[in-house]
């Protein structure tokens, strides 16, 4: 398979401080891909960076063969990449319906939108008994919903997801994990994720990268990852327990 | 003071209050979209006015064909000034977006100044007659800012919730990096939203030339509409528009009390609603996110 989207040692800066440097990372069509690590390891600037909300200083993102780094955000959605930012950010003065309306701007395919929106109702019944109310007033599930259902309205071949676990209870992690994975299923769309909570994300996704102040450190398919020592200890939290049956402080990670 | 008066100064306040409103309209706009307090917003109202008096009465085309060639003007020029000057001040601090209006404010007025004189001008619109009802006499030209008032705001209104154009502009004043995220062009957008609002302060500015004649000093109307906007809950629209219209009608009554302190009353009002509700009559449910 080729890859949908690459990132080819990708570099961005926030004034003087380097935020991630020579991430490369491939996103193959159809698969779901994700990236995981802790606060601050720069997986929000990667997709901002990716999404045009931030210029890269150097190297290129690539999508569908076309150079698209430092163009804006708008003209980047437009190429077919839609990004579902962190935090549920939705349109809050506006009905659910708007909000929807508004994700599929650019498309002229009446019919199809309006089959695009009532799929949306369909993956996410909480937000078809809704439609008429204001998006600001929806429960946090239901707002990180309404964005996931706004990027499906654009049409867009790749999803980018930002933290879609943030501040949710695991119930609800668990359904809109459900539904992500059947939107790659069902529609084909390619998704690009990214997780603080290594446990769901490494079960729904193909292909994993972790990353660490800035830099890709692990690049391995997810089955291999979920086997990592590293992995297992500091991102799933099961240690082995050493040889007196404490659990070892000063292990070092092995890329360090 | 008798009840006919009463009727008689009520509606001369709302159409002041109108009057007010439009140019309130346009700088709410403005600031939903961008945070950009727009201080030169009374003297684009004067600007066009000046603008609107030049095709219908030095070029000879009429009011309505004048008129129309006018708001049309005002747009481009509020779509290019946002284009050529406020974009390029996006991130800086609000501090010199103050200074940068209130700069362009001054401007406009020397310009006014030097294409058409300090002196005073006045327009012949087809607003002059007098109607008279069970005893009330209201000219026509206050008849007209209202019913224009209501007119503009409904469409505004229909144009904002009913068109996906109106709907992304709303998600772009809401949440600009998901508006952009969403394929919607905010840079584009926002300078729409900046002609819209110069048509609207142009068209405030032409139906009230016959009342209070063209010229320079006519920017000082801005300020009011601010006060009005501020009352009501800066960054409402329904806010702006009651607001403005408590300033307006509040105006006569006062300066009819007590007439020594003709034309400071709507900033004494402005200072009440201040002290007493200082978010606002009706502010915005809840804080903008940032």
């Amino acid at each position: 398979m080729s890859a949908l989207l690459s990132t080819r040692n990708v570099e961005t800066w926030y004034g003087p401080i380097m935020a991630i440097g020579g991430v490369s990372i491939d996103v193959p069509e159809g698969a779901i891909v994700c990236v995981l690590g802790a606060n601050g390891a720069g997986k929000t600037t990667l997709l901002k960076t990716i999404s045009g909300a931030i210029d890269c200083r150097k190297g290129q993102v690539i999508f569908r063969g076309k150079e698209v780094q430092n163009r804006n955000p708008d003209a980047v959605a437009a190429c077919g990449i839609a990004h579902v930012p962190e935090g549920r950010e939705v349109f809050p003065f506006m009905s659910v319906e708007e909000n929807l309306i508004v994700g599929a701007w650019g498309r002229a395919d009446k019919d199809a939108v309006a089959r695009d929106m009532e799929a949306v109702y369909a993956y996410f019944p909480d937000l078809a008994s809704k439609r008429r109310d204001m998006a600001g007033f929806l429960s946090g599930g239901q707002q990180q919903m309404l964005a996931i259902g706004r990027g499906l309205m654009g049409n867009a071949a790749l999803m980018i997801l930002d933290e879609p676990s943030l501040g949710l209870s695991p119930l609800l992690t668990q359904q809109i994990f459900a539904i992500v994975k059947r939107i790659n299923r069902e529609r084909g769309i390619t998704i690009l994720l990214v997780e603080q909570n290594a446990v769901a994300a490494l079960d729904l996704a193909d292909h994993g990268y972790v990353m660490e102040v800035g830099r890709i450190v692990m690049d391995a398919p997810t089955a291999e990852l979920r086997e990592s020592d590293d992995i297992r200890e500091f991102y799933l939290g099961k240690s082995d327990e050493g040889i007196r049956g404490e659990k070892r402080w000063k292990k070092r990670k092995t890329w360090r | 003071m008798a009840i006919s008066d009463v009727f008689q100064l009520l509606l001369i306040g709302l159409s002041q209050g109108c009057g007010y409103a439009l140019v309130a309209i346009g700088f709410v706009f403005i600031y939903r979209a961008t945070e950009v307090v727009n201080f030169a917003h009374g003297e684009i109202m004067m600007f066009g006015a000046f603008v609107v008096l030049t095709f219908a009465e030095f070029w000879g085309l009429g009011f309505w064909l004048g008129a129309a060639l006018g708001l049309m003007t005002m747009a481009a020029m509020g779509y290019l000034l946002d284009m050529l000057v406020m974009r390029r001040m996006i991130g800086e601090s609000q501090a010199s977006i103050f200074i940068l209006t209130v700069a362009i404010g001054l401007i406009l007025k020397a310009l006014a100044g030097m294409i058409w004189g300090f002196s005073p001008q006045i327009m012949n619109s087809p607003f002059q007659g007098q109607l008279s009802l069970g005893g009330i006499v209201i000219g026509t030209d206050r008849l007209a800012i209202m019913v224009g008032t209501v007119v503009v705001c409904v469409l505004l209104w229909a144009f904002f919730s009913k068109t996906r154009v109106g709907l992304a502009m709303q998600a772009a004043s809401q949440n600009q990096l998901a508006a952009y995220y969403s394929r919607v062009p905010v840079r584009r957008l926002v300078s729409v939203i900046w002609a819209i609002a110069a048509l609207v302060a142009a068209f405030a500015g032409v139906l009230m030339a016959p009342i209070t004649q063209i010229d320079t000093e006519m920017s000082l109307f801005g300020i009011k509409a601010i006060a009005g906007a501020v009352v009501g809950g800066f960054g409402s629209i329904p806010g702006a528009l009651i607001g403005c219209l408590i300033i307006g009608v509040s105006e006569p009554f006062l300066d009819y009390l007590y007439p020594p302190l003709k034309g400071v009353y709507a900033y004494i009002i402005l200072l009440a609603v201040l002290f007493v509700r200082p978010e606002g009559l009706i502010p915005q449910t809840y804080q903008k996110k940032v």
